[in-house]
């Protein structure tokens, strides 16, 4: 997905001799209808019903979970498991500030987003402390101690969770100037609310990944992906570019747990740090839409929110479905690319 | 009393976790795969070995006898039909198939023998204990620890003096000129996977003749199994030993200040370890 046109012109010497292209005409094109999409979903809530916008909430946050991810473990070679611990902290961040000290909920997501990058910090010392594989195991050891943590906070309701009080989704900015103008009721007004903040934070999110690609780090990135030893060589500090990449994810993840639950407006340690629903899903959709791109993703929601509503009440076999999916999804990939 | 009486329980409950993870390791040390669906391995074969005592009648240590060479059999057509495809230098089709597997594998459990916690019956065994100066200990958790230290030396003993223990390694150290010389480096692995499966079984037969388990309690034995690994260190299977004794110690200390801490404190030592040792206790390996 391309946003911005981005050529870079060599020094004086050789300026006739190379030119960079980030874009092409079909990706051009591309841009354009994705414009045209995000001006159609900015107008959803006055739309559709309610119903439909809070699916469509589902499929923004889900997405924006995922391209996080993406980076994570497609461009970075970071594969965690264990961003769950971001989104239950972001989420308890944002219950923490709005129960605890009467913030508007506009003003708690970022913060919500500061608090889990905070975490990330000790997070990172540790994981990053272990090899490939064993990165992935150990990002989950820590959110299962995130989730022991926080169940362990009494305020909060400790093991069984909380709810966020009534008045303070209510009271949320922008909810009664959507009541008073569009006749809204308030719970639809209050969705509606959360919905534009998902897609301002996906948008945000797919920018900010597509300009990091397309920097100087973003390459350093891509030398690193491709060789690391040689990237190492050639300067490219690959620690400090991972840390960088593993800290905006967990910011990401942290504000899109924050909305997930103020749209939820109920918490448990269970629900908020599930493996299943944080990252199971999410790794689902980055490798059933292609991982290491940022349309798979996007493909990749689509057919898991299909997928969900029309096998969801398998229950379990439509988990087990989705884990073969995977499995031949993966394999295939590695049979394609010829490895 | 109560204070030694923690330490032993946790010292034998540290046998099951080394249970756990010495398939792991071994999987881990042959082809640098890491098994994300371990943990619901085990569970499968105390599902597998559950129905066996339930369905024919068996002891559950003769039950185990017929599930180990049948979760052999799972091991190896496991690796050498799927597991295989997705070696190589790219560390992310391993994690995600596995990773896959796990969630077919819960669910799978799921349907067929639905979410209630179950136990294997072990008569009276279960309830058998010894004394031990004052101390009294159960016959099931002795045996989990006996069986914990006979397979370690018996893989010690398979690894350093057997053919095949020589084919592993050098497997291990350079597939391609293990090729060379004549080995089948994709029999190897897989027979190496259906070893650890043997070894998941012993795990199983423990893990359900002593406590409750249901199809989602594979993760938690996963991270058990991985903790265990990373504080005694890669490569050495008596230092995953000492890994598991050193979280169950603080496991069953941890719960014994305050129940709600258990699992908790059994991660807060994981981490202390890494925080001070990050290569492990007893690192052998270099990887």
């Amino acid at each position: 997905m391309t946003l911005q046109t981005e050529t870079l012109v060599g020094t004086s010497s050789a300026r006739k001799a190379w030119r960079v292209e980030t874009r092409t005409r079909l990706s051009g094109l591309f841009s354009l209808f994705a414009i045209a999409l995000i001006v159609i979903l900015c107008a959803a809530p006055f739309l559709v019903s309610r119903g439909v916008v809070q699916d469509l909430f589902f499929i923004l946050t889900m997405l924006a979970l995922a391209q996080s991810w993406n980076l994570l473990a497609g461009y970075a070679g970071l594969i965690s498991v264990g961003q769950q611990l971001f989104v239950g902290c972001g989420a308890y961040a944002l219950v923490g500030f709005v129960t605890l000290l009467g913030l508007d909920p506009i003003f708690a997501i970022p913060l919500a987003g500061l608090f889990a990058m905070l975490v990330a910090l000790p997070t990172a010392f540790f994981a990053f402390r272990l090899y490939g594989p064993y990165f992935a195991i150990g990002t989950w050891v820590i959110a299962e101690v995130g989730r022991l943590l926080f169940a362990q906070w009494k305020a909060l309701g400790g093991g069984t969770g909380t709810s966020l009080p009534r008045d303070a989704t209510r009271e949320m900015f922008g909810v009664s100037f959507l009541e008073d103008w569009f006749g809204m009721r308030t719970a639809a007004a209050a969705d509606a609310v959360a919905f534009w903040l998902a897609l301002i934070v996906l948008v945000l999110t797919i920018w900010f990944i597509y300009r990091l690609l397309r920097s100087k780090q973003g390459l350093g990135l891509a030398a690193v992906r491709d060789n690391e030893t040689a990237a190492r060589a050639l300067g490219v500090d690959a620690q400090k570019l991972k840390l960088v990449i593993y800290l905006s994810t967990a910011f990401i993840t942290g504000v899109v747990g924050a909305l997930i639950y103020l749209q939820k407006a109920r918490i448990s340690p269970d629900a908020a740090f599930s493996l299943t629903d944080w990252t199971a899903y999410v790794i689902f959709i980055v490798v059933i839409g292609g991982i290491g791109t940022i349309e798979g993703p996007i493909l990749g929601v689509i057919i898991f929110f299909l997928m969900q509503n029309a096998l969801s009440s398998y229950g379990s076999w439509y988990l087990l479905l989705l884990g073969a999916l995977a499995i031949v999804t993966m394999l295939l990939r590695r049979a394609g690319s010829g490895a | 009393m109560n204070w030694l009486d923690s330490i032993l329980q946790g010292i034998l409950l540290g046998g099951l976790y080394a249970l756990f993870a010495a398939g792991l390791s071994l999987v881990f040390g042959i082809m640098r795969l890491v098994n994300l669906a371990h943990g619901d391995l085990i569970v499968f074969a105390a599902f597998l070995i559950l129905m066996l005592v339930s369905t024919l009648g068996l002891n559950p240590f003769v039950a185990a006898l017929i599930a180990g060479p049948l979760m052999f059999a799972v091991g190896y057509l496991l690796q050498y039909h799927l597991l295989n495809r997705t070696l190589g230098k790219d560390i992310l089709p391993p994690l995600l198939v596995t990773f896959g597997l796990s969630i077919v594998i819960q669910n799978g459990l799921l349907e067929a023998f639905t979410a209630d916690s179950q136990r294997i019956p072990a008569g009276a065994l279960e309830q058998a204990s010894i004394s031990l100066g004052g101390i009294n200990a159960g016959v099931m958790p002795l045996l989990t620890f006996a069986s914990a230290i006979l397979v370690i030396v018996g893989l010690n003993q398979m690894i350093y003096k057997t053919a095949l223990g020589r084919a592993f390694r050098a497997t291990s150290d350079d597939v391609v000129t293990a090729g060379l010389m004549g080995i089948r480096p994709n029999q190897i692995f897989a027979i190496a996977t259906g070893l650890a499966m043997v070894i998941v079984t012993i795990a199983a037969l423990y893990l359900g003749t002593r406590a409750n388990f249901d199809p989602t309690a594979g993760p938690a034995r996963l991270i058990y199994a991985f903790e265990a690994v990373i504080i005694g260190g890669l490569g050495s299977l008596w230092g995953t030993l000492a890994g598991g004794i050193i979280l169950g110690v603080a496991q069953t200390v941890g719960a014994a200040i305050n129940p709600e801490w258990q699992i908790l404190s059994g991660h807060i030592a994981f981490l202390l370890v890494l925080l001070f040792r990050p290569r492990g206790l007893f690192p052998r390996a270099v990887d």
